[in-house]
């Protein structure tokens, strides 16, 4: 449970010789009854921790795929404290995937930081990844969700310099993520250039932490490069676009096929 | 200096944009006391700009309110609004920071029409985002800013109004910022923005106090302006926070009433006001529902229409240093009018809350020495004025 259940799972992945796959999507896309099949399917799947976006009115961080899914999100109807109870009920039907709440600040801020952590532990979550709250910003809401035994996950990005990227890698728990390239969230042709050379870098500040490797990756072929790279892979954009079809149960079927190939390149 | 104004401001902002903004913050500080830059800036705002801007006593408005009336001419100001003061200052520093191009969000279109033209000056490109409704009420300025080589970038997405131009610029600034600075155009966002933004907009406090001493012979009892973000506001009140004896007032966006979406007021009583929250950067005072979702705004006046408010204004009147109030849409378009006629001055519909107020609250502050921001000209809202009066 909590920050245990996630280290688990990259140890498992380890195990097994592979990286850990890491599937982001938002909720309530389209219908939070739809993301719990969706949580299910990814179970199914492969899939060792998932990466569950909170639908924000002003998602700075996100490219137009994640934005657009926000938008569904919010029109129907979802909201953090919804979010938390589908997770609840995930976990009393037997759920037992590891998730990470990926959310911006304000939502949280508006439950109170420590009321959110509650919450979140109590509704089966394991971590909290908040894309606007740096470290520097972020004390009231680390020792929030340590107390709550929630992981904290902090971003890394090439713009990060070596003092900010350490004090990033002391304050994750979990994991440390890293943006692997400028911009926002969004699949793009190719690994960005130097991933190998940032990561190894990253990967000196996190010491024993797992890094996982995020924004921009799009298929099968760039999920294996970076398996090869890092401890874990975050696939977003390129799954959520998959559910902006009219018909939900093709987008579903969608989501589970290109799970499972995303899951299978983990192997190194 | 940690960015914060009392519990308010701070730096939120997705960890791509951490290093370009710490490496901002060094660059401003760096270049703001250093004399080749402080004599650069100094000369654009004399020479181009056209400061020191009048304060032009309002003798038969000051009349018929029953007090001493004086507007800081802001609206007088090279491409008619407050905005320059800021753009030649960031437009500058980020030719100095060796940025070879700047991008803009815009909501009226005047710090849109700043930016294009303190770029086209510098010799820097420039990209400025607007929201499509925007573009569609200020559809003269879009055309001002493609006459002066900007490119401009419709935002489709949210309320397709400011904040979500906003958003936009942060997304291409995420990706850009190697070559590229944002121009952000009022006093919020991370830090420093807000500080820096209030810094090149001190000037206005600065010349409108010794302006107000030299012609009345006394500190003002009142200095009043609009607040949208704030920054015209920031820069007068700079003039005057020291004094005590100078009320602030900042007046705001009431819109069409104080229901959800129906107006910007941040500060505003009850539900329908704001909450401590936040957005683009900043921990602030913002209009949002109960679960923490942003809310939609309205305003006659598209640079008052936005959610949230500079940091150091929230910090103003949580202190009580400050406070805050608003008009409607009907009541600013009526002291567009009453200015027109009175003053032969056309105000902006954002510096036209701030007369509307005024002529409301004029019998408390009967005899009394009022300063005024003018922060823009109203040439830019003719159309909206003539749609909005039914003039066809």
């Amino acid at each position: 449970m909590g920050k245990e259940r996630i280290v688990a799972a990259f140890t498992k992945a380890a195990a097994e010789g592979r990286a850990a796959f890491i599937p982001y999507l938002t909720a309530g896309d389209p219908t939070l009854e739809w993301t719990g099949r969706h949580l299910d399917a990814l179970a199914r799947a492969g899939a060792d921790v998932v990466e569950l976006g909170i639908p924000f009115s002003d998602p700075v961080a996100d490219g137009p795929v994640n934005q657009r899914a926000a938008e569904r999100g919010l029109a129907s109807g979802t909201t953090l404290s919804g979010v938390l109870e589908l997770l609840a009920a995930e976990r009393a039907a037997g759920l037992t995937l590891p998730a990470v709440l990926f959310t911006y600040a304000n939502p949280v801020a508006a439950l109170g930081w420590e009321g959110f952590a509650k919450r979140a532990a109590a509704s089966g979550a394991d971590g909290v990844l908040v894309v606007d709250l740096p470290v520097e910003e972020a004390d009231e809401h680390r020792a929030a969700c340590a107390a709550a035994g929630l992981a904290t996950v902090f971003l890394a990005a090439p713009t990060t310099d070596d003092a900010r990227l350490a004090a990033a890698a002391r304050a994750s728990s979990g994991f440390l993520y890293y943006v692997s390239r400028l911009g926002v969230t969004g699949a793009s042709a190719s690994l960005a250039a130097g991933a190998a050379e940032e990561l190894a870098r990253v990967k000196r500040a996190a010491g024993t932490l797992p890094v996982a490797y995020g924004f921009g990756v799009s298929d099968p072929e760039q999920a294996a490069a970076a398996a090869k790279l890092a401890d874990g892979v975050v696939v977003g954009s390129a799954l959520v676009r998959l559910l902006e079809g009219p018909d939900p149960a093709e987008g579903a079927r969608r989501l589970a096929e290109a799970a499972a190939a995303l899951s299978a390149a983990m192997r190194r | 200096m940690n960015g914060r104004f009392g519990r308010f401001g701070g730096r939120y902002a997705p960890e791509t944009l951490m290093g370009p903004l710490m490496e901002l913050e060094a660059a401003w500080r760096r270049l703001k006391d250093e004399p080749a830059f402080a004599a650069e800036l100094a000369a654009l705002l004399k020479d181009f700009v056209g400061r020191p801007t009048a304060l032009t006593p309002a003798v038969r408005l000051g009349g018929e309110l029953g007090l001493t009336l004086f507007l800081k001419r802001e609206d007088l100001a090279h491409t008619g609004a407050h905005k320059i003061n800021n753009t030649v200052g960031q437009v500058l520093l980020a030719k100095r920071m060796g940025k070879t191009r700047v991008i803009a969000e815009t909501g009226a279109g005047q710090h849109g029409v700043a930016t294009a033209t303190a770029a086209a000056r510098l010799g820097l490109s420039c990209v400025v985002y607007m929201g499509s409704v925007d573009m569609e009420r200020q559809a003269l300025n879009v055309y001002r800013m493609r006459l002066l080589g900007a490119e401009v970038r419709a935002v489709e997405s949210g309320s397709k109004t400011l904040k979500d131009a906003v958003n936009e610029a942060m997304r291409d600034w995420a990706a850009s910022v190697k070559d590229t600075h944002y121009v952000l155009g009022s006093a919020l966002g991370p830090h420093p923005f807000p500080a820096m933004v209030r810094g090149f907009h001190e000037v206005i406090g600065t010349e409108a106090r010794a302006q107000v001493l030299a012609a009345a012979g006394r500190l003002p009892d009142l200095a009043v302006a609009c607040v949208g973000g704030g920054s015209n506001a920031i820069g007068l009140f700079s003039g005057f926070l020291a004094d005590a004896s100078v009320a602030l007032v900042g007046v705001e966006a009431g819109g069409t009433g104080f229901g959800p979406g129906e107006h910007a007021a941040r500060f505003a009583p009850g539900e329908g006001g704001g909450r401590p929250g936040i957005l683009h950067g900043s921990f602030t005072v913002l209009l949002q529902d109960g679960h923490g979702q942003v809310r939609d705004t309205h305003s006659v006046s598209a640079g008052l229409d936005y959610p949230a408010v500079g940091p150091e204004h929230a910090a103003l009147a949580e202190s009580g240093r400050a406070r805050y109030e608003s008009v409607t849409d009907a009541e600013a378009l009526a002291a567009f009018d009453r200015l027109a006629r009175t003053e032969g001055i056309l105000p902006a519909l954002e510096s036209s809350h701030a007369v509307a107020w005024l002529c409301r609250e004029a019998k408390a502050w009967k005899g009394k020495l009022v300063v005024l921001n003018l922060s823009g000209r109203g040439d830019k809202d003719v159309e909206s004025v003539r749609k909005a009066r039914g003039d066809g």
